[in-house]
C-alpha cells in the first residue's frame, strides 16, 4: 500500500457509511455480549430485512462504549444530523421495536413513534458522557474493530504514514517529549525517554513490545481498547518501532482475554495484507511485523523482566534490574515495554502534536487517563478523563455517586499496589504525584469505590491475598513477608491480635519494601499500610473486639469472629 | 497416512493418493502437528501448551511426555511451566467449568455468596470436579467484566449481575442449552 492509498480507502469507507441513512452501532464488547448483544444484532438485521430496509441502515458491530452496567447499548445515528440517541438495556424485543417503530417510519418519512421506547433513552447529555475527553478511547463504540477500512475512515494510519515519509526519529521522539506523555500501566515513565534509551542502546534486533498482561483486579482498560480499537495500538506500536529502530514487535496478552486476542489477531492480519505490517511499508525502506504471545495466569507477568522471561517460555520470574530491559531484554536484545494505553495515544499525539497533548492535565501529568469505574457505585463502566480532574469529579459526576444509596466511604486505585483514598480527599485533582502523597497510585486504571458497608480490613485482606498468592516464591521478603503479614492481618481480623501485631505490620511491610526483587513485593503492602493510615479505628475496633472468638464483636462487619 | 476418521470409500485408497506438490502429508496426531507448528520458534512452549489445553481441556501427561523431545524441551521444564501458570491445567476438568470472577469489583458485589451456592448446589468444593466429572468448580482472576459484576463464565460464556439466588437459574440454563446442542 502506499500513502495515497490510505486516503482513498478512507474516503471511498467513509462514502459507503454517509450512504446510509441509519448506522446503529451496537456494543460488541465482553461485557455486552454477555448481556445478549448478539441476539440483538441478529434482531436488528432480522426487522431490517423484513421492512426491506437493509440497504439503508447498517448494523456496526462495536467496542466499548463505556457505560457497561446499563448495557447492551445502542446507538443510533442519522444521516445529516449530529444529534446521536443512545438507547440502554436493550433487549431482543426493544430492538424489534427500535426497528419497528423508530427507524422504519423515519425511512419511510413518517415521524418516529417512541412509545415504550422512550424508556431505553439514555441521554448523550448527562455528566457520564460531558465530562470525559476521549482520546485513548475516540474510536471506541464508533468503529467495527474488525475493519481495517472503518479505521482508516477515521484517519487511522494517518500519523504512521506521516511518520514514516516525512519524519525522522528524533522528530517522533521530540513530538512525544513535547506531549509529556508518560507510562500509562502505572509507574508513569516518561514514554519519550524510555524509547530514546532503547534507541541509544546497540543490538541489531530491537523490540518493542506492548504489554497487555492486565492482571489488576477490578481493572479492565487494556482489555476494552485491545477489543474496540486494535489497529490504534499496532499503529502506535509501529510509530515506536521506527522511532526506536527496531522491526519486531510482539503483544503480550492475557490469555482470560479471548475476544481481545481474536480481534488483534484478526487486526494484524488484515495490516499484513493491506502492506502496512511487512517490508518496506508504505514504500518506505522500514520494515515492521509483529505477533501474539498469550499470558497464562501470573499476576507478576506485568512486570517487565518476569514479562519477558514468560516470552521466552519460562517461569514468570523477575530477575534484578540493572541490565533494564531497553539494553538487554528479550532474548537479550534492547527491549522496550508499553502499556496497551500508552501506544493508544500515540497516533493522536503525532496527527495533533504534542503541543495539544500537553495542554490538558497537570504539571506534570499530561493527557487523559481511562479508568476502569467499579463497585459501589451507579454508573459503572470504562471512562477517560483529563489529568486533573479531581476524584470527586470523576467518582460523583462521571460515576453518578453511591449506587446503593450508602455513602461513599473509599476509593481504591492502582490494585493490589496501590492504596485507599478516604472521601475527605476526594478534591485531589488526578495525577501521578498527587496520589502518590495520599499513599496510593495511579495503577494502570482501575478505581474501586467503596460504601460505608465495605469493611477496609477485609479490602486489605482480599489484596494481600492475591498478592501472596500470585508472589513468584523468587525472593524471600515477598515470598514470607506477605505470607506473614497476611498471618497477623488475619489474627486481628478474627480479633486475636494486639497492639504488638499492628507494630510487626508495619516492621514486616518495611522489610518487603526495601528488600523485595521488583514491584509486586515492594508494593504489596500497600493497602494495608493506607488501610492503617486512614481507617486505624476499623483495626482498633477488631483489636478491642476480646469476645471475637465468641461472636461477641459489635463492629458491624461480617467477619469472621461472626462465624464461630 | 489418512488423517480422516471416516473410513476411505474402496475404489479411492487415501493411501494411494499423492499429496499435494509442495505440501507433505500431515501428521496423524495432534500432538505432532502442535510440536511442527512450534518447534522453530524460539520460547513458544507456553504457546504449544496453549494449544495442547485448547485441544485437550487439559494437558495430559502422556501429551506432555510426547511433546518433551518432539519440541527440544525437557519434561522438567515442561512441568516447571505447567505449574507456574494458574491457567493451565494437568488433570481433565468436568463438562461444565464454572469459572466465578474473584476480582476486586466481584468480590464487593458478594462473589464469596455465589461461589459459596455453587459449591452447595453442585455438591463440590472449589477447585474440584463433582464425582460424574460433568461439572468443575472454580474462582478465578479478575475477567475484567467489572462493569457487570459480579460475573461469572461457565465454558466460555458470561453470566453478569447475578445474585446468590441466580444460581441455580445459571446451573439450568447450561444444562438446557447443551441438551438443545445435543439435539441438533
Amino acid at each position: 500500500m502506499k500513502p495515497e492509498e490510505i486516503t482513498i480507502k478512507a474516503q471511498a469507507r467513509a462514502a459507503e457509511q454517509q450512504a446510509y441513512a441509519f448506522r446503529l452501532f451496537c456494543c460488541d464488547s465482553t461485557g455486552c455480549i454477555s448481556s445478549g448483544a448478539i441476539s440483538i444484532q441478529d434482531a436488528l438485521n432480522e426487522e431490517l430485512a423484513a421492512a426491506g430496509a437493509a440497504e439503508k441502515v447498517e448494523v456496526v458491530p462495536t467496542g466499548c462504549m463505556g457505560l457497561c452496567s446499563l448495557g447492551p447499548l445502542i446507538r443510533v445515528s442519522r444521516q445529516g444530523t449530529s444529534e446521536d440517541v443512545l438507547f440502554k438495556e436493550v433487549t431482543v424485543d426493544s430492538a424489534r421495536t427500535l426497528i419497528k417503530d423508530y427507524i422504519a417510519p423515519q425511512l419511510n418519512g413518517g415521524v418516529p413513534e417512541l412509545g415504550e421506547l422512550a424508556k431505553f433513552i439514555l441521554p448523550l447529555d448527562i455528566p457520564f458522557f460531558k465530562k470525559q475527553i476521549k482520546i485513548v478511547l475516540a474510536n471506541a463504540g464508533l468503529v467495527d474493530p474488525e475493519r481495517l477500512d472503518d479505521y482508516l475512515a477515521r484517519d487511522g494510519y494517518v500519523a504512521a504514514s506521516k511518520v514514516l515519509t516525512s519524519m525522522s526519529p528524533d522528530q517522533v521522539l521530540a513530538e512525544i517529549r513535547d506531549s509529556g506523555l508518560r507510562g500509562r500501566g502505572g509507574a508513569g515513565f516518561p514514554t519519550a525517554t524510555k524509547w530514546g534509551i532503547a534507541r541509544n542502546a546497540v543490538g541489531d534486533n530491537k523490540i518493542i513490545i506492548c504489554n497487555g498482561d492486565e492482571g489488576d483486579p477490578g481493572a479492565y482498560m487494556d482489555r476494552c481498547v485491545l477489543e474496540s480499537d486494535p489497529h490504534a495500538v499496532i499503529e502506535g506500536m509501529m510509530i515506536g518501532a521506527f522511532a526506536m529502530g527496531a522491526n519486531q514487535g510482539i503483544f503480550y496478552i492475557r490469555a482470560e482475554y479471548p475476544l481481545a486476542v481474536e480481534r488483534v489477531e484478526k487486526a494484524i492480519k488484515d495490516a499484513r495484507k493491506a502492506g502496512l505490517l511487512g517490508k518496506a511499508i508504505l514504500g518506505t525502506s522500514f520494515n515492521f511485523d509483529c505477533e501474539i504471545r498469550l499470558g497464562a495466569g501470573a499476576f507478576v507477568c506485568g512486570e517487565e523482566t518476569a514479562l519477558i522471561a514468560s516470552i521466552e517460555g519460562k517461569r514468570g520470574t523477575p530477575r534484578p534490574r540493572p541490565p533494564f530491559p531497553a539494553i538487554k531484554g528479550l532474548w537479550n536484545q534492547p527491549t522496550c515495554i508499553n502499556n496497551v494505553e500508552t501506544l493508544a495515544n500515540i497516533a493522536r499525539i503525532i496527527i495533533k502534536g504534542g503541543k495539544w497533548y500537553a495542554s490538558m492535565g497537570t504539571e506534570k501529568s499530561k493527557g487523559t487517563k481511562v479508568f476502569a469505574l467499579t463497585g459501589k457505585l451507579k454508573n459503572s463502566g470504562l471512562v477517560e478523563v483529563p489529568m486533573g480532574m479531581t476524584l470527586r469529579e470523576v467518582v460523583f459526576d462521571v460515576g453518578g455517586g453511591s449506587g446503593s444509596g450508602t455513602p461513599i466511604k473509599a476509593i481504591q486505585t492502582g490494585g493490589p499496589s496501590g492504596g485507599l483514598i478516604p472521601a475527605e480527599h476526594f478534591d485531589t485533582p488526578i495525577s501521578y504525584e498527587h496520589l502518590q502523597q495520599l499513599g496510593s497510585i495511579m495503577g494502570s486504571g482501575g478505581l474501586i469505590v467503596m460504601d460505608e458497608d465495605d469493611s477496609v480490613v477485609d479490602i486489605a485482606r482480599f489484596y494481600l491475598d492475591f498478592t501472596v498468592d500470585e508472589s513468584c516464591g523468587k525472593c524471600a521478603p515477598c515470598r514470607i513477608g506477605g505470607k506473614q503479614l497476611l498471618l497477623l492481618l488475619d489474627k486481628i481480623r478474627e480479633g486475636k491480635g494486639s497492639e504488638a501485631d499492628v507494630t510487626m505490620i508495619k516492621r514486616v511491610a518495611l522489610a518487603m519494601q526495601k528488600g523485595s526483587l521488583c514491584g509486586l513485593g515492594q508494593t504489596a503492602p500497600n493497602p494495608v499500610l493506607s488501610g492503617l493510615r486512614y481507617f486505624r479505628e476499623e483495626f482498633d475496633e477488631r483489636l478491642n473486639c476480646k469476645d471475637g472468638a465468641k461472636g461477641g464483636c459489635s463492629c458491624g462487619h461480617d467477619s469472621p469472629c461472626k462465624a464461630n | 497416512m489418512s488423517t480422516n476418521d471416516q473410513p476411505a470409500a474402496p475404489a479411492k485408497p487415501v493411501l494411494a493418493q499423492p499429496a499435494a506438490p509442495g505440501k507433505p502429508a500431515a501428521p496423524s496426531d495432534q500432538t505432532a502437528i502442535i510440536a511442527k507448528r512450534w518447534r522453530a520458534k524460539r520460547g513458544s512452549l507456553i504457546m504449544a501448551l496453549h494449544e495442547v489445553q485448547e485441544t485437550y481441556g487439559y494437558v495430559p501427561r502422556d501429551v506432555a511426555l510426547k511433546l518433551a523431545p518432539q519440541i527440544g524441551v525437557p519434561v522438567a521444564r515442561i512441568y516447571e511451566v505447567l505449574t507456574f501458570y494458574n491457567y493451565f491445567k494437568t488433570s481433565a476438568p468436568g463438562k461444565f467449568v464454572v469459572s466465578v470472577c474473584t476480582g476486586t469489583a466481584c468480590h464487593l458485589k458478594g462473589s464469596g455468596d455465589i461461589l459459596a451456592n455453587f459449591s452447595a448446589q453442585l455438591g463440590c468444593k472449589e477447585g474440584e470436579s463433582t464425582t460424574d466429572k460433568l461439572w468443575h468448580l472454580q474462582g478465578v482472576r479478575c475477567i475484567g467484566c467489572c462493569g457487570i459484576a459480579p460475573a461469572v463464565i461457565v465454558n466460555g460464556k458470561v453470566f453478569g449481575k447475578l445474585k446468590p439466588a441466580d444460581v441455580g437459574d445459571v446451573i439450568d440454563k447450561v444444562l438446557t442449552a447443551d441438551a438443545a446442542a445435543a439435539k441438533v
